[in-house]
């Protein structure tokens, strides 16, 4: 019915509307520089490098099942199963890291890369029976996803041996994941990859790490997510997909075999969330990725896509993970009861959906 | 059987000067086509030839068949009996996009565009060309689209302000002639259009028409479905007439009237 409305809008009528339109498209980034001014005035210690350094590494495991659920969302479709699959990746990786360590030569040298291997491997999975489901079998997304979300959570509690979860004490491990690109200590200077041996004397909490590892993973898969989603036919496909499906098949594009990808594009980016949640945490949980679903859908819709389909960015939802994960981290910092981020959260998921309907009713004017 | 079973004879064809001699071949032949939804015989035998150059308008009630006939000549749906020959060659399509290499270019009357998208994203759907950065990147070309897409929009005299808007805020008019844009660049050698002047403004109409001629003047020979009859007086040669699945009649369009097409396609009057 939009649709229809949206086709007879002509463009003149449109102009008069801009400053509206301007708004509704903007909002997030306003509202996320008036959340940081807000808790920059109201959070002692809130503006720092370090806090704001820390945010940006606790949103990265959620951010790269955002990234992920930007392309299906885009498409029109919707992953409810990337939460479980996280976990079920995660604990894959521990168990497997534990089997192998002590099997293979080299310590962690072959065990650790033929791990995460596995782990992606196995962890994709999912995403390739939902696509094939929704692509080829014509399962509604939610439908599908949603008892992928039931398997993948049930293969997690299984493949752990009851829901604990699989502990990896293994040295090094916890390195890595917690590890930095740079440290910087005055005594010192600079130091790549390992925290510098420090002379007596320095006060070892001078040391400033830069560049968490989880951080630096995101980042990269941002950016190789930003340029397929806005510079390759890929994206291209994947908009035309959730634009118009008919349409797109008409214009000789695969349509199953595009929906197979992006579904296993978001299952991958969930398995590389799982994997690092070994790396960070040292253990697999199978529950380690349920509280970050919601979170991740929810940055893609603060961030402009729209559920509908066709709509939506990588920037937009890099700032809808950021709105969120300043919510959190800022409310802690004021003193606020840490359920008040739920309110908070969910006020903003709101506040997003009013803002594309505003931006619907800008553009059917 | 209502069906009208004789093709127009090649020597009268030429003798209208709808073609010569010397590109006396049809350039589509449908013979006995036939498509059913379940018990429905959505088409029921038909055959009808397009020579090169001709306009041919395809007239029908709603529900006549039209949508299905020419989705079926794209390549959209398998026939279930019948022939089908392009420039001479038996040919069977799997999919649109194998009907679209031959030539064969079709603007649907649900408007096959992606409204979320732009202009030349449009244009070049399903065929974007590439280029390598890096040597081994391989990005959209999106200048050479864009030139492109002004390119072949100058040529037809289509004149739209922002290319790079989504299509979605152009008007009806503006999208219709950007579908017709696409098939003009991909050198289509038939062209089928399903209804293009539905929902469009009168000077929109016109323009659309116009482009009708500019395609026949190319050499281009299009199908035109209507059920508009001002649309098939104004641009056809021919007309071949839908009824219940069936094609109930075809006239040379200088050689009939208005009130005559009425009958055939209620069928009032009898082929
Ligand atoms: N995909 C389909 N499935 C079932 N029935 C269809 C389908 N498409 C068209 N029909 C039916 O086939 C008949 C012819 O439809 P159509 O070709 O769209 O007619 P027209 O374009 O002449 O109005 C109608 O009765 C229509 O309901
Ligand atoms: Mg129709």
């Amino acid at each position: 019915m939009a649709k229809m409305v949206q086709q007879l809008a002509l463009p003149a009528a449109r102009v008069k509307s801009r400053p509206l339109e301007i708004v509704s498209r903007f909002w997030s980034w306003l509202f996320l520089l008036l959340l940081l001014l807000f808790f920059s005035l109201t959070g002692p210690g809130f503006f720092s490098f370090l806090n704001l350094q820390s945010i940006a590494n606790d949103m990265a495991l959620a951010l790269l099942m955002s990234l992920g659920q930007t392309f299906v969302i885009i498409a029109a479709g919707i992953d409810l199963s990337t939460g479980f699959t996280m976990g079920f990746a995660a604990v894959i990786e521990a168990v497997v890291l534990n089997a192998l360590v002590g099997r293979l030569p080299l310590g962690l040298g072959l065990a650790l890369p033929l791990s995460i291997l596995i782990a992606l491997g196995v962890g994709t999975l999912p995403g390739l029976v939902n696509g094939i489901l929704i692509g080829r079998l014509r399962v509604p997304p939610f439908i599908a996803t949603l008892g992928m979300y039931g398997i993948a959570r049930g293969l997690g509690f299984i493949f752990s041996g009851g829901g604990q979860p699989v502990s990896v004490q293994i040295p090094g491990v916890g390195d890595i994941g917690n590890g930095y690109l740079l440290y910087y200590h005055p005594a010192v200077g600079f130091s790549w990859l390992h925290a510098p041996l420090l002379p007596p004397g320095a006060r070892p909490r001078d040391l400033i790490s830069i560049l968490p590892f989880p951080l630096i993973v995101a980042i990269v898969a941002f950016l190789l997510c930003y340029w397929l989603l806005s510079r390759t036919r890929f994206g291209r496909h994947t908009y035309a997909l959730g634009g118009a499906p008919e349409a797109a098949r008409r214009a000789g594009i695969p349509v199953a075999r595009q929906t197979l990808k992006l579904y296993m594009l978001s299952a991958f980016l969930a398995s590389v969330a799982g994997v690092l949640y070994v790396l960070r945490f040292t253990n697999g949980d199978a529950n380690a990725g349920d509280p970050l679903l919601l979170d991740s859908i929810a940055a893609v819709v603060i961030g402009g896509a729209s559920l509908f389909g066709g709509e939506g960015t990588m920037v937009g939802t890099l700032i809808g993970t950021l709105i969120i994960y300043v919510i959190q981290n800022g409310l802690v910092i004021i003193g606020i009861d840490p359920y008040w981020q739920f309110v908070a959260i969910g006020a903003v998921i709101i506040l997003a959906v009013l803002m594309d309907q505003a931006k619907a009713r800008v553009l059917n004017r | 059987m209502l069906e009208e079973k004789a093709q127009l004879p090649k020597a009268e064809i030429e003798q209208a000067g709808l073609g010569s001699a010397a590109d006396a071949r049809p350039v589509l032949e449908v013979r006995d086509l036939v498509k059913r939804f379940g018990g429905l015989v959505a088409v029921d035998h038909v055959s009808l030839v397009v020579w090169p150059g001709e306009v041919v308008g395809l007239l029908g009630d709603n529900g006549a068949g039209k949508s299905t006939l020419i989705k079926v000549i794209s390549g959209v749906y398998r026939p279930d009996g019948g022939q089908l020959l392009f420039e001479g060659q038996e040919v069977s399509f799997a999919s649109p996009m194998e009907a679209r290499r031959r030539g064969i270019e079709t603007i649907y009357q649900d408007l096959a565009l992606c409204e979320n998208l732009d202009a030349p994203a449009n244009i070049f759907l399903g065929r974007e060309p590439v280029r390598r950065r890096w040597g081994f990147l391989k990005e959209l070309d999106d200048r050479y689209m864009l030139q492109e897409t002004q390119h072949v929009l100058e040529q037809l005299d289509i004149h739209i302000p922002d290319l790079r808007q989504p299509i979605r805020q152009l008007s009806g008019g503006q999208r219709q002639s950007v579908a017709i844009a696409r098939a003009i660049y991909w050198n289509a050698r038939l062209m089928i259009m399903d209804e293009p002047t539905a929902a469009l403004g009168v000077a929109e109409q016109q323009k659309v028409l116009e482009l009708v001629r500019t395609l026949r003047a190319r050499g281009v020979p299009v199908i035109l479905i209507s059920h508009n009859m001002q649309d098939v007086f104004a641009v056809a040669d021919r007309v071949v007439v839908m009824r219940r699945g069936q094609k109930v009649g075809e006239r040379r369009v200088a050689e009939t009237t208005t009130n005559e097409l009425v009958g055939l396609m209620v069928g009032a009057e009898r082929a």
